[in-house]
């Protein structure tokens, strides 16, 4: 049924179509529509049997889904930023325990300096921990991954986020076609676990593992998530036929087959992103965009194919590695190796500022026009001047060695720029 | 003529049991078909108080669910010494999951039961005095808040253990620790006010609360299957000594047990809904010294110079706690 | 069967497979410690291993009964007269108060005639002819055992009635008559023979004219001593062995309205309480020291003293006339001997029993080779036997404390050890036991009990009559005393062991010889059931390494 309702309704809905068992919840922004619409399904009943467990933290969070999913409960629960910090031990235990946990991770910037507002940096910062990660681009999308999600991490006992970005689409009211509960019911059967807490079968799980055993349980763990790269186009071709469209699984492609710069991105900035190669195009400019919906297990082959023939791969992200540079931009340089092209790896949104159609035609046209170097690391809309002002004034600091001359002989050298660049 | 009344048998109230004591009234430990949830081929060190406590907590439990138990475990000595991959002690379904949430991954086990309609089968959950009142204590308290339906035991070593005998809030005060030790002016452990987590569970008006030791089974046993007539939020807290740690004689465990029970200093007591009521009124009182002399933990009190004082101090709490709770026969009337 | 992910998820009860007794440095082993009680019984009875059969009550008294007559056939005597060193040493006394051994025997003993309990033979007749002199308690238990060790037995003794001391030297209100007499009627039963008013005038030739094999004397000390005390014709002086027996006769001795006994013990006491009983108003015991010095068992005096019985301490007789006597007052030197003070004093009293000592009419042995005597009894060795090689001695006529009990132990030792020398074999040493210390105990696991005690007859009752003036424990106050026992060094299944171990290495079998056993396999000796052991039936050994 196509409705016009905000993004945390539509994912609570689609969440509560999936029959979960056992919800914990604790509050985060932007997260706490997802949490309250649930709470309201469970109190009228609409979603039963449902235990809500309203826990006192988002680490007990995590263990609360932990216990439920391992005593054969459907287990789902929501976080974001530093909520999704505070349960990174139970992320690892959940996957380590092969546990198959649903949670939505509503995107947000991780502080200091606190911030509420939207960017990658939560999702990445626990992209190593063994989890399937999807990033959806719109609300649509966001509702069809989460039941696609429950699925996945059923069909392989891993757990799976599903990654939207905080308010700009939690709390955006958009079109949203919602399935009826006998289309998810066929879609999805009921939960039936590879292990269980019973005692008419007792079993010990979590056991302490040492040096002889250990390295084989991380491999095995590995080669079970690279499964779901086989997996998720499955589910996805399923998906599509059950429910009468498309769900990106892996990578989503738009008019990148025949384009010599491609802009690779994560998440809803996707749709300003297409909207920008479709004004590029129609100058005649041969622009496409790549969107990367499953980012954990990395689809290094589908990405590769996706960017071939491309002269120009922009990579604009939402986070970065401090000290390094871009995260995306070094995944998908993975996929590039011993291709001929130049990747430019460009961090933008940061902590929920906003990324404009005419910034990304400026960033694009930079690129075309040879303006912006490859393999240095841009920023999109930084006040420049500031940084500079700010370097300058802590370079009398004695401590200061090559490195930070390094930066503000860079600063120096394109301050007249809009973007700088740095190593 | 006159003759004396029958009166109790000579032994059977305190022992384990007795060929001569009805079954019904011999303790679970006792039986032939107990269910030795903690079997043999653990890893614990010789006289281990916590292996025995854990042994003595999920027989009863599981006498009292008749077989439909499920364990939630913290990480701690109990978890490591039971569970080293390929071999496990445990003969019902158990979890181990992190250090901090074993309260926590117990809840999300009881909503999982609930909801799939499982209400015969109860969940325990376990860990040790780090696990449980230091860094699982916002879990403990979450359960406890929302009354879910988890019996919770800590077994209380004072220290953890089986990182290397470290300080924890349940270390008592003047006690010897890898990182309290008898160095400068005050030797060993701080005299802080505690923290009773016994205490703070009946500051919840959880639906039960007890306290008990390794020394004293029928206690024990009876308390856990009080708690397992209870639904919601239920903690027993278990003294369990620990040879290594504590630097005591391996065969002396359920002496020295008996002995912080008869000194005052760990009292035994039982709650329901945030009041106290019962009591395990002392038997044969002690002073503290006789306590403390059994352990090396402790030696340094009675070194050069010895620390009188400081086991004045120790007896005053002792004293207070015999005052708070009624802990002699008289007073307890 | 569900999927167990490999590491993470495993099998119950896999860790069977680590077997940690390899751990251990010493190891648990169960004990059979020798209880101060057993220890302490002349007759040699395993006290501790009765009790245990008592305390299970029901079927367990008459195995507790059978227990007691595979070394003693008179529990229902013993539980009168015997004058229990087992409660003496019982463990239990340094705990609250000893248990009251002595009763529960007397229970069972009692049970065992009420219910008409049998015993057997335990061995087919083996043709030999042993021939007991004296028809004591040495002398019957001896034959007891020989009959049960199939030999043949014959007593001769020169009274008219069975029972020797039992009948004619202890009061009937300590020991009931119809007691005695089914106890020694039940040994009779075995097939042994009895002769009466048979005296022995030369046992060599009475033994070769009864053709036997092997002969056990044990005639007691059936005199009494006679002291010289200056005394007037008119004087009244018997001794009191002459008048506890002839109480067994038709016709009470009179001995008017103010009786004297001279002597501080138990027949003593005995003849003074008798004294009471035939009508005498004042009966008074004389002696020569103190109350704590006497040799009488203070419960007696206890019991006399309740009957009215008059002590004068600290005095000798220096003489005695028709109704009076002269007393001379006492003191007690340094070294506690009593020295004349010249103080004299008058007692009216119509007759005067001496109570000074027995002794042994030994003209019957003159002659024997090999036989010697010393300070008038004869001395034996360690098999009982005399100088002569087959004939053997006990009781009050070898050296040893003069008590029935003692006297029934050596005619059971004396038996075995003729049941051995007739088969010319060895007679095979008991086990040497540790003894179970009251420090083996772990006293924390013994309730509170304080000990039962007898209903006693009421004052009034026992001056006037010979009813039993200690009467018997009730059934359940019997089973109740008997529970009292701690025993010591010896497992009663308590479960202890079975439930402290962390390691679960105690496996538990049930039964009564071996009802636990150790899992070496686990256990890792840290030695808590030993510390738990209530009663120290556990020992910790080490390890050969």
């Amino acid at each position: 049924m196509r409705s016009q309702l905000e993004g945390s309704l539509a994912v609570a809905k689609a969440v509560a179509l999936c029959r979960p068992e056992v919800i914990s919840a604790y509050p985060i922004s932007p997260q706490t529509h997802i949490v309250e619409a649930l709470s309201d399904l469970v109190r009228t009943g609409e979603l039963a049997p449902c235990e809500y467990l309203m826990v006192e933290s988002e680490f007990g969070a995590m263990s609360a889904a932990i216990g439920a999913s391992a005593a054969g409960a459907r287990a789902y629960t929501a976080t974001a930023s530093q909520g999704l910090l505070y349960m990174a031990e139970a992320l690892y235990n959940a996957s380590g325990l092969g546990l198959p946990i649903v949670m939505t991770v509503a995107n947000r910037a991780i502080g200091a300096p606190i911030n509420i507002w939207n960017d990658h940096s939560d999702a990445m910062s626990q992209r190593d921990c063994g989890w399937i990660q999807l990033y959806a681009e719109s609300n649509q999308h966001a509702v069809d991954l989460h039941v696609q999600a429950f699925r996945l991490a059923e069909e392989l006992s891993l757990p799976v986020m599903v990654c939207m970005d905080g308010f700009v689409l939690t709390h955006a009211i958009e079109p949203v076609e919602l399935p009826t509960q006998e289309q998810v019911d066929a879609f999805l059967p009921p939960f039936d676990p590879r292990q269980v807490l019973d005692p008419d079968d007792p079993v010990t799980i979590g056991a302490m593992v040492g040096p002889e055993a250990f390295a084989e349980v991380k491999y095995l763990m590995h080669a079970k998530q690279m499964q779901a790269l086989d997996l998720i186009p499955d589910i996805s071709g399923s998906f599509s036929q059950a429910f009468g469209r498309t769900s990106s699984g892996l990578v989503r492609t738009y008019r990148s087959a025949d384009a010599d710069t491609i802009v690779v991105a994560l998440g809803s900035v996707l749709g300003t992103i297409e909207e920008v190669v479709d004004e590029l195009r129609g100058e005649g400019e041969r622009v496409g965009a790549v969107g990367i919906t499953c980012f954990r297990p990395y689809p290094l082959e589908e990405i590769r194919a996706a960017l071939r023939g491309a002269r120009r791969v922009i990579v604009l992200e939402k986070a970065f590695a401090v000290g390094l540079g871009g995260i995306v931009g070094q995944n998908v340089r993975l996929a590039l190796s011993g291709h001929a092209v130049s990747v430019y790896d460009t961090v933008a949104g940061l902590g929920g500022r906003p990324i404009t159609r005419r910034t990304l035609r400026t960033l694009i046209a930079d690129v075309l026009e040879e303006r912006l170097e490859p393999d240095r690391l841009a920023f999109l809309d930084l006040d420049w001047k500031l940084v500079e002002r700010e370097l300058q004034r802590v370079s009398a600091d004695p401590r200061s060695g090559p490195h930070a001359e390094n930066i503000l002989r860079d600063i120096g050298s394109v301050a007249a720029s809009a973007h700088g660049g740095a190593r | 003529m006159s003759a004396e009344k029958l009166k109790l048998y000579q032994v059977g109230t305190f022992a384990v049991g007795n060929r001569l004591l009805d079954p019904e009234q011999r303790t679970v430990q006792a039986r032939m078909e107990r269910s030795n949830t903690l079997t043999s081929g653990h890893r614990a060190c010789r006289g281990c108080g916590e292996a025995l406590g854990a042994r003595y907590a999920l027989d009863a439990a599981m006498r009292a669910t008749d077989g439909r138990l499920i364990a939630a475990n913290a990480t701690g000595c109990l978890e490591v010494f039971s569970t080293p991959y390929p071999e496990s002690s445990w003969q019902l379904p158990w979890l181990h999951s992190l250090f901090g949430n074993a309260p926590a991954i117990a809840s999300g086990i009881a909503a999982a039961l609930k909801v799939k309609g499982r209400n015969d089968v109860r969940v325990i959950g376990q860990g040790g005095d780090g696990g449980t009142l230091d860094i699982g204590f916002a879990c403990l308290s979450g359960m406890f808040e929302r009354n879910d339906d988890v019996l919770y035991v800590c077994y209380d070593n004072e220290a953890y253990m089986n990182t290397g005998v470290q300080r924890s809030s349940a270390t008592p005060p003047a006690a010897r620790t890898a990182n309290t030790k008898p160095l400068g002016d005050e030797p060993g452990n701080v005299f802080g006010q505690g923290k009773s987590a016994p205490l703070i569970a009946m500051a919840h008006e959880i639906p039960y609360v007890a306290t008990a030791t390794v020394a004293d089974l029928h206690d024990l046993e009876d308390k856990i299957e009080r708690a397992m007539e209870f639904h919601g939020a239920r903690y027993v807290h278990i003294l369990v000594p620990c040879p290594l740690g504590w630097g005591s004689e391996a065969s002396e465990t359920i002496k020295i047990a008996r002995l912080a029970q008869e000194t005052g200093l760990f009292p035994v007591f039982e709650a329901e809904a945030g009041e106290v009521v019962a009591v395990s009124p002392i038997r044969q009182r002690v002073s503290v010294e006789e306590y403390l002399r059994t352990q090396r933990r402790f030696a340094h009190l009675f070194g050069d110079p010895p620390r009188a004082d400081v086991i004045a101090q120790l007896q005053s709490r002792a004293d207070r706690n015999i005052r708070r709770f009624g802990l002699l026969a008289e007073e307890a009337a | 069967m569900m999927e167990r992910p490999f590491a993470i998820t495993l099998d119950v009860g896999s860790s069977r497979a680590n077997k940690t007794g390899s751990w251990r440095t010493e190891r648990p082993v169960y004990v059979h410690r020798l209880p101060p009680c057993s220890s302490a019984c002349p007759a040699g009875e395993d006290v501790q291993q009765w009790l245990y059969d008592a305390e299970e009550g029901d079927g367990g008294y008459e195995r507790a009964w059978r227990r007691i007559m595979d070394d003693n056939p008179f529990p229902a005597v013993m539980g009168r007269v015997c004058y229990h060193p087992c409660e003496t040493k019982c463990n239990r006394g340094q705990l609250d108060e000893a248990v009251g051994i002595n009763s529960v025997e007397r229970f069972l003993g009692d049970e065992g005639i009420a219910r008409g309990w049998r015993v057997e033979a335990l061995v087919p007749p083996s043709g030999k002819r042993v021939l007991v002199v004296g028809a004591g308690p040495s002398g019957l238990s001896a034959a007891y055992h020989l009959a049960r060790l199939g030999h043949a037995v014959t007593v001769y003794d020169a009274g008219p009635r069975q029972g020797g001391m039992m009948r004619f030297g202890i009061p009937k209100y300590r020991l009931p008559r119809d007691v005695l007499d089914a106890e020694i009627e039940r040994i009779l039963d075995l097939g042994v023979e009895l002769e009466l008013d048979r005296q022995v005038a030369s046992v060599l030739d009475d033994m070769v004219a009864g053709g036997f094999d092997a002969v056990f004397l044990a005639v007691g000390a059936h005199l009494g001593k006679r002291a010289y005390i200056p005394a007037g014709s008119a004087a009244k002086v018997l001794d009191a062995v002459s008048l506890l027996r002839s109480m067994e006769g038709e016709e009470p001795p009179q001995l008017g309205r103010r009786v004297v006994v001279y002597g501080g013990g138990n027949t003593a006491i005995d003849a003074a309480r008798t004294a009471k009983r035939l009508g005498a108003e004042e009966a008074i015991i004389v002696y020569r020291r103190t109350r704590e010095r006497m040799p009488a068992h203070d419960f007696e005096v206890e019991e006399a003293l309740e009957e009215g019985v008059l002590m004068k301490w600290l005095s000798t007789i220096t003489h005695v006339d028709g109704g009076k006597l002269v007393v001379e007052q006492m003191e007690l030197d340094e070294t506690g001997f009593p020295q004349p003070t010249g103080q004299l004093e008058e007692l009216e009293a119509d007759s005067l029993v001496l109570a000074l000592g027995q002794e042994t009419d030994l003209s019957f042995v003159d002659g024997v080779p090999g036989l010697e005597i010393e300070d008038g009894v004869v001395s034996v060795d360690e098999t009982m036997m005399t100088g002569y090689p087959g004939i053997f001695a006990g009781g009050d006529m070898v050296p040893a404390e003069r008590t029935v009990t003692v006297a029934v132990g050596h005619g059971k030792q004396a038996a075995r050890h003729i049941d051995a020398w007739l088969r010319s074999a060895e007679l095979t040493p008991s086990v040497e036991r540790q003894s179970a210390d009251f420090g083996h105990l772990n006293t924390w696991y013994y309730t509170e009990a304080p000990r039962s005690l007898r209903p006693q007859l009421e004052a009034a009752r026992r001056q006037s009559t010979f009813e039993e003036v200690v009467g018997g424990l009730d059934e359940s106050t019997a089973l109740y005393e008997a529970r009292r026992c701690l025993s010591c060094g010896n497992c009663f299944s308590c479960d202890n062991c079975y439930g402290v171990c962390p390691d679960n290495a105690v496996i538990k079998l049930g039964g009564r010889d071996e009802p636990y056993a150790f899992d070496y396999d686990y256990c890792k000796g840290c030695g808590i059931c030993a510390a738990e052991c209530p009663c120290g039936a556990i020992e910790m050994v080490p390890e050969e390494i």
